[in-house]
């Protein structure tokens, strides 16, 4: 068995060491927020946090993360600032891609809380977006970032 | 009456079929129309709340669906709101009248005193005690809609109009909502081992091997030319999957040659051949002409086509990301040979397609794998190389625009000839389904068509100019054997034919000697465009572009989407170096009567960054094997760094019908594109796409 803390629990996964994480999220914690795009670290759909470096899930062993925290989407919660402000903006068309371009954008605004325009494309330059949703997808970042000062602010 | 309904209330009469009041107070409203992502379900639903007076939290939508919704088609060519939209609008407001009116009757008063509020109803100020939910009668529900219903004047809407917020989107940004997150009791997973093409057979397959490489339990099911690897652990049947092609021979397999990957391979080849509008032929005088193309191009969804199906006791029922249920249906009984009434399929959400990818095929892998594996459900991911491998591309095209000009250098007749494999092919417009393809008993070759010219066109769509020249016709080339298989890639044959007019008209003009928004507004008499082209120009300034060849360049085109739907004006600020940048672009489009702005707002914007990635970045690659981009990093498409400022107005229209909008900006782009580049460079670039290669080259020439 494999132990790892997700999305602040710890879990134990009996899948072999050189299994994908991205399938270990989706099959064996029913955790399916993580999307397969490619499995060539080529498009970002699978983006998840690991010790908040976001980390293309869709070619990371799982043995490699053993003892290390993994944050998905649904570690979010569905009220994180940036998913509502991806909501205020309409910031996506089909949305299959926003998954892991949400959790790119969270690691970029733990460690830089005043982005410009430039940090949040090269922080989501990884990511492909087919719908052409990209221009909100940068104002809800934007917007997500300005929340989050507000909030600490106030705190 | 029934002549002048829309088709998707003539195929539907029964009220039943589009509308259920629902006991807890709510209201189901069943469409055939489905969500890709454009957000055409939140906009119906608007509708039905603005005819019925109904709060929208009341209202869900249940779409695409053969058991229990109508049948509306494919979702297709920008006509949910159009067509589907106004098909809502109809149903509701006769619902409306038909419980008002006997309301009225009881009240002994004027359906027209009644008014209703979310859903309750009023005689004046006094509440009757009645609601849809309590007054509705089965009689209501039973009898076919005749579709004559008063509708509401857009002037007193409050629901339509509004940028209501998309339903799907709160689950789709915590993690749910697709299609390939579902699971069933007892569900397997499947890959495919795919057929390379129609025609091909399998001659020898190493199962030893491959066992070896998925290193856990799995099931190899065959048949004829079909193989899937199936089991319980989707990690060793993708293992499986991926290591299988080297353990594969086939034969039957043609060699291609590179020179097939471009449009002008096609100019030539056997073809239907028609000629279009003004069959004269054209004076003599003095003929320019320039040819433009594009390459073949892919959907390249950023979700590889997914379907789960079951087949339990001679009925099989299926989960699919399909534009169209329906048609899906009859393409599973044509295979199957099943009644089309013991089929059942569900539409779940995908991600975007923008036209025909490999969402039917990947349905049909799953429903001939549960046939062979009955009782479970099957569910069949296509891996990326996969998609990029299989889905029907968007077709090659070469457009010559040929043009016998007067004395001040304007067009006084226009050819437009257009050498294109088939736009749409599927099931029901001659093609097959590639699962079919590998059964024992294949379909017949297919059939090449086109949509018609009613429809939009496919080859020939916006191949038509809208400027008031004397005489004006097509050329159209259908070439019947493309080197690889085409279908419906967004906008068809416009993004080409749009940037072939557009781009021919700024050469016309500066061979004139006239500035090309001055030209363009001297052609042109629709007053809705000349609006568009005015209001982007200013915005653009255009009037300060200053000289050609200096790097930097500003292009305008326009285009009103089928020559029918809706206007787009696009301007683009590009930079060129190496590679060309799209710096800024600005829209203006007109599309009647907008539902949901925001949401309108999301696809006229889409569609230009989109555009901007076709025209700059895209081609699939053939080599001897057949296709050669089969990831991201051999098919790029823009990137966050690459998409430029976007400025898009509405230019709103009311008391006009809704045109459909969701592929209006996509040629308009493209030609704008063309167009900068050409200001920037002091030089023209006539195929797409516009890369570093060919600039180099442009520059040299």
């Amino acid at each position: 068995m494999i132990e790892l803390t997700v999305n602040d629990k710890t879990v134990s996964v009996g899948a072999a060491e050189i299994t994908p994480l991205l399938d270990v999220l989706r099959n064996e914690l029913d955790l399916k927020g993580s999307r397969y795009g490619c499995g060539l670290e080529q498009c970002g759909s699978c983006m998840v946090l690991v010790d908040g470096e976001p980390v293309f899930a869709c070619s990371r062993e799982v043995g490699t993360v053993a003892g290390r925290h993994v944050t998905t989407i649904e570690g979010l919660g569905g009220t994180h600032p940036l998913q509502l402000a991806f909501l205020e903006e309409q910031a996506g068309q089909c949305a299959y891609c926003l998954s892991g371009i949400i959790m790119s954008a969270k690691a970029l605004l733990d460690r830089n809380p005043s982005p410009t325009r430039d940090d949040i494309v090269t922080a989501l330059d990884r990511h492909l977006c087919r719908c052409g949703a990209h221009p909100r997808i940068i104002r809800a970042v934007a917007k997500a970032a300005e929340t989050l000062r507000q909030e600490r602010a106030r705190a | 009456m029934s002549d002048t309904l829309p088709l998707s209330i003539q195929n539907n009469r029964r009220m039943e079929k589009w509308l259920r009041f629902q006991p807890d107070r709510t209201l189901r409203l069943a469409v055939g129309k489905v969500e890709l992502g454009q957000g055409n379900v939140t906009a119906l639903a608007q509708i039905a709340a603005e005819e019925l007076d109904v709060d929208l939290s009341r209202i869900s939508v249940l779409s695409g669906d053969t058991q229990d919704a109508p049948d509306e088609g494919q979702t297709t060519s920008s006509q949910s709101i159009e067509v589907s939209g106004r098909s809502v609008r109809l149903v509701t407001a006769e619902f409306r009248a038909r419980v008002l009116d006997r309301l009225a009757q009881r009240l002994n008063c004027s359906p027209d005193d009644i008014t209703v509020e979310d859903g309750a109803f009023h005689h004046g100020d006094t509440p009757t005690g009645h609601d849809y939910w309590s007054f509705a009668t089965d009689d209501d529900f039973a009898r076919d809609i005749e579709g004559n219903a008063a509708t509401k004047p857009p002037s007193s809407y409050r629901i339509v109009g509004q940028p209501i917020p998309r339903r799907d989107l709160p689950g789709k940004v915590s993690g749910a909502g697709f299609i390939h997150d579902m699971v069933r009791p007892d569900m397997l997973h499947a890959r495919i081992l795919r057929q390379p093409c129609r025609g091909a057979v399998l001659a020898s397959l190493n199962e030893a091997a491959i066992r070896r490489a998925g290193g856990g339990e799995f099931r190899i099911v065959r048949v004829g030319n079909f193989v899937a690897f199936v089991g319980a652990d989707e990690t060793v049947v993708q293992r499986a999957a991926a290591a299988a092609p080297p353990h594969a021979t086939w034969d039957n397999v043609p060699r291609m040659t590179p020179d097939m990957q471009d449009a002008a391979w096609l100019v030539g080849k056997p073809s239907s051949d028609r000629v279009l509008y003004d069959e004269s032929a054209p004076p003599a005088g003095t003929v320019v002409e320039a040819s433009y193309s594009r390459p073949y191009v892919a959907h390249a969804s950023m979700a590889p086509s997914c379907a789960l199906a079951e087949f339990r006791n001679g009925r099989l029922e299926v989960w699919s990301h399909t534009q169209g249920v329906y048609p899906l249906r009859a393409s599973l009984a044509n295979v199957l040979g099943l009644p089309a009434e013991a089929i059942v399929v569900h539409h779940a959400h995908g991600a975007g397609c923008y036209g025909h990818n490999g969402a039917d095929d990947v349905a049909v892998d799953a429903a001939v794998i549960a046939r062979e594996i009955p009782d479970q459900c099957i569910r069949v991911q296509w891996r990326r190389e996969e998609e990029f491998g299989f889905e029907p591309l968007g077709t090659a095209m070469h457009v010559t625009a040929r043009a016998v000009l007067d004395e001040a250098g304007k067009p006084r007749d226009w050819t437009t000839e257009v050498w294109s494999a088939t736009h749409v092919q599927r099931p029901s417009s001659g093609g097959n389904m590639l699962t079919h393809e590998a059964l024992p008993t294949p379909p017949p070759d297919p059939r090449p068509t086109d949509p018609p010219e009613a429809a939009g066109g496919g080859g020939t769509r916006n191949g038509l100019p809208l400027y008031d020249f004397p005489a004006k016709r097509i050329v159209h080339h259908l070439v019947l054997k493309p080197p690889t298989r085409t279908s419906a890639l967004r906008g068809l044959g416009a993004l080409t034919n749009v940037f072939a007019l557009e781009c021919f008209i700024d050469e016309l003009a500066e061979r004139a000697g006239t500035d090309p928004v001055a030209y363009r507004l001297s052609l042109l008499s629709d007053p809705r465009a000349r609006r568009l082209i005015e209001n982007v120009a200013a915005r653009c300034g255009w009037a300060s572009r200053g000289p050609a060849g200096t790097g930097r360049g500003i292009g305008l085109a326009w285009a009103r989407y089928k020559n029918k739907a809706a206007y787009a004006a696009v301007a683009v600020e590009v930079e060129v170096e190496q590679e060309v940048r799209v710096k800024r672009a600005w829209c203006a489009a007109d599309a009647g009567l907008v539902i949901n702005p925001d949401g309108a707002r999301n696809q006229l914007d889409g569609g230009i960054v989109q555009a901007i990635s076709m025209t700059l970045k895209e081609q699939m690659l053939l080599d001897a094997d057949g296709r050669a981009s089969l990831d991201w990093e051999h098919y790029p498409i823009l990137k966050f760094s690459e998409v430029p400022e976007i400025e898009t107005e509405i230019v709103h229209a009311p008391d006009l019908p809704t045109l459909g909008m969701g592929e209006c900006t996509f040629g308009p782009t493209a030609a704008a594109i063309g167009n900068a580049v050409a200001h920037a460079l002091g030089t023209r670039i006539r195929d797409m796409p516009l890369t570093r290669e060919r600039i180099a080259a442009a520059l040299l020439a």
